[in-house]
């Protein structure tokens, strides 16, 4: 077989580097780069037709015409436009559409502040409390199982516990806290944060537990050593080396949250308006090109909050 | 550092605890309001203990048929979860090499899982409507409709569950041995005897880790579902539609059914992770042992 030996000789430097060393020649019929594409290619063309093309699909249609009951591929303005109708007239006071967006970000920064508390001393509690690793794989598992179970039963199981008759409601009548039930612990901006916070906490834990338990040990009692309160470590030496976890764990909730139309929607009782019910009010309408639009001022929001906190961590480099 | 707990681990153990209370609470409360007495309610108190609202799912409620949905669930689950496990490992095995676009591939699985779900479903229902369109216009004027179950639907739950199996197989690769793979070709394996006999065996239980992530992530799935689905429905978008008229501890049985899928299937996947780990550690190696 003196093609194999031709291949290898032609093959690209990147058969010699690394653990193909060791490789003798008789297996390599395949250059080592044809057989990345074909391990490779088949994720990739699934990003392909279903991520990427339909992202360039949403910024297409967003410039489109459209009419009661279908598309018109031709170019407009109308799906921002329609979206921002009145917003310049209506100045100083702000329009629903703003109105609309600031909602949201206000729910998420609600959201994002208290997961990351929760977060950070849960994921402290099991990185530097629990010793034994059995512990730690068990406790952290049972974090864990609530995320594999359906996200509308967790958001729906609030509903016996805080409506009008709900289990709250009726211990604070019986100790006489209230007279008659609290109207708003649900379909309300509270129960809406609640079962925000309840279904993604998880995606902060995870992160922050991962860079935590990379902390080495000996660098907290050097710090300990060296006279450092317990205050000044937390800050001095754990959060600056937590620092990568916090990031990726506070985008996950910060994306999660920015386009949730689902949560909002049952928890909020359909009241509350925020950007992802937006583009499904519009779906619901057929109007698909504000909707598109309305996803790219989405997309545009995300993309520069991820920016920013991209700039103070390189992500690429911790996973 | 001193001896004996500080009290700091008492104050955040109890933090914890309320967390893990906070987070199961709730659905304790939704389990056990499944089982409702025939003339109980939403909320407690229980009317009654009975599985009156358990087998009324089953002889189906009129309004939806909720057996073709979750058989449709079942279905997709099992299906994404086939091809994500296939498709992840593949990858993931690419990445232990540098090759060209490595880090388009990357960064799409990155971005695939941050863009907020209702955009990247809303943009593989603009696809598929254009292609309906085109296909229309050229070929087939009495065409319905591409969008479906094993298209649109599958398409819109793999751009969920790959990310997901690309970054644990990262997690896997990190640690893994790469000399043991060297001495299986140097006793002359080809590539694929190196994968199958060696490679394989030792990443099996993260491979159904992410089988199982497959799985539940899309048995769960519903904001990416919710517009790239076509006309059917899977069980957690008929859950949602029943949350806005619901007025029967129906909704309640139909969660614990969902919950005791996703339940079984963990089980399932970490008795089995924890089964060959067991055998690995009992087979895995004898060195230093001496002959047998």
């Amino acid at each position: 077989m003196d093609t194999s030996e031709d291949i290898l000789q032609q093959a690209s430097p990147d058969l010699v580097r690394g653990s193909d060393k060791a490789r003798p020649a008789k297996a390599a019929r395949l250059s080592p780069s044809f057989i990345s594409w074909l391990q490779a290619g088949p994720m990739m063309l699934v990003f392909l037709a279903f991520f990427l093309i339909p992202l360039v699909f949403v910024v297409i249609v967003s410039f489109w015409d459209y009419n009661e009951y279908q598309l018109l591929p031709a170019f407009s303005g109308r799906g921002y436009t329609d979206t921002f109708e009145g917003c310049i007239a209506q100045l100083p006071d702000l329009c629903t559409i703003a109105k609309t967006y600031l909602k949201t970000l206000k729910l998420c920064f609600l959201v994002w502040a208290i997961t990351l508390f929760i977060g950070f001393w849960v994921a402290y509690f099991l990185a530097f409390h629990v010793k034994s690793k059995t512990w730690q794989m068990g406790l952290s598992l049972l974090c864990t199982i609530p995320f594999w179970t359906s996200n509308v039963i967790r958001m729906i199981a609030w509903i016996p516990l805080l409506g009008r008759n709900g289990l709250v409601n009726s211990g604070l009548m019986k100790i006489g806290l209230v007279n008659q039930p609290v109207e708003w612990l649900l379909f309300s901006e509270f129960s809406v944060v609640l079962a925000l916070v309840h279904l993604f906490t998880f995606f902060m834990v995870v992160p922050i537990f991962n860079s935590m338990i990379r902390i080495d040990k000996s660098l907290i009692e050097a710090a300990y050593d060296a006279g450092a309160t317990g205050l000044q470590t937390l800050l001095n030496v754990i959060i600056p080396l937590a620092k990568p976890g916090i990031v990726i764990g506070s985008i996950f909730v910060i994306t999660i949250v920015m386009g949730d139309f689902i949560t909002i929607g049952v928890m909020g009782g359909q009241q509350i308006a925020a950007a992802g019910k937006i583009i499904e009010t519009r779906v619901n309408a057929l109007q698909f090109p504000a909707a598109a639009a309305n996803a790219v001022i989405l997309l545009v929001i995300t993309f520069l909050i991820i920016t920013m906190m991209s700039r103070i961590v390189d992500i690429k480099k911790e996973l | 550092m001193k001896e004996g707990r500080p009290r700091s681990f008492y104050v955040l153990a109890i933090f914890f605890a309320a967390y893990v209370l906070f987070l199961y609470g709730p659905m304790i409360a939704i389990y056990v309001l499944s089982f409702q007495g025939p003339q109980g309610g939403l909320t407690f108190p229980m009317n009654g203990v009975s599985t009156y609202w358990l087998a009324k799912l089953f002889q189906g409620t009129g309004i939806i048929d909720l057996g073709a949905s979750f058989r449709r669930s079942l279905l997709l689950g099992v299906i994404v979860m086939a091809i994500t496990v296939v498709l992840s490992v593949a990858a993931g095995m690419a990445f232990r090499r540098k090759f060209r676009a490595q880090s388009i591939l990357f960064y799409s699985a990155i971005a695939s899982l941050i863009v907020p779900s209702i955009i990247t479903s809303l943009g593989i229902s603009l696809e598929f409507r254009i292609i309906d369109d085109l296909i229309k216009a050229h070929w087939n004027e009495n065409f319905e409709t591409s969008m479906g179950l094993l298209t649109s639907g599958l398409g819109a739950h793999l751009t969920w569950t790959l990310p997901f199996g690309l970054l644990i197989m990262f997690a896997i690769f990190n640690r893994f041995d790469p000399r043991l793979e060297e001495a299986a070709r140097d006793l002359g394996a080809t590539p694929w005897q190196a994968f199958r006999h060696v490679v394989l065996p030792i990443i099996l239980p993260s491979v159904i880790g992410i089988g199982l992530f497959g799985f539940t992530l899309s048995w769960d799935e519903l904001a990416r579902s919710s517009q790239a689905i076509g006309a059917v429905n899977t069980l957690p978008l008929d859950l949602q539609g029943l949350t806005t008229t619901v007025t029967n501890p129906d909704i309640y049985a139909l969660g614990t059914i969902i919950s005791a899928v996703s339940f079984a299937v963990i089980t399932l996947a970490l008795g089995t992770i924890h089964m060959l780990n067991k055998r690995q550690a009992a087979k895995g190696s004898d060195a230093g042992k001496g002959l047998v």
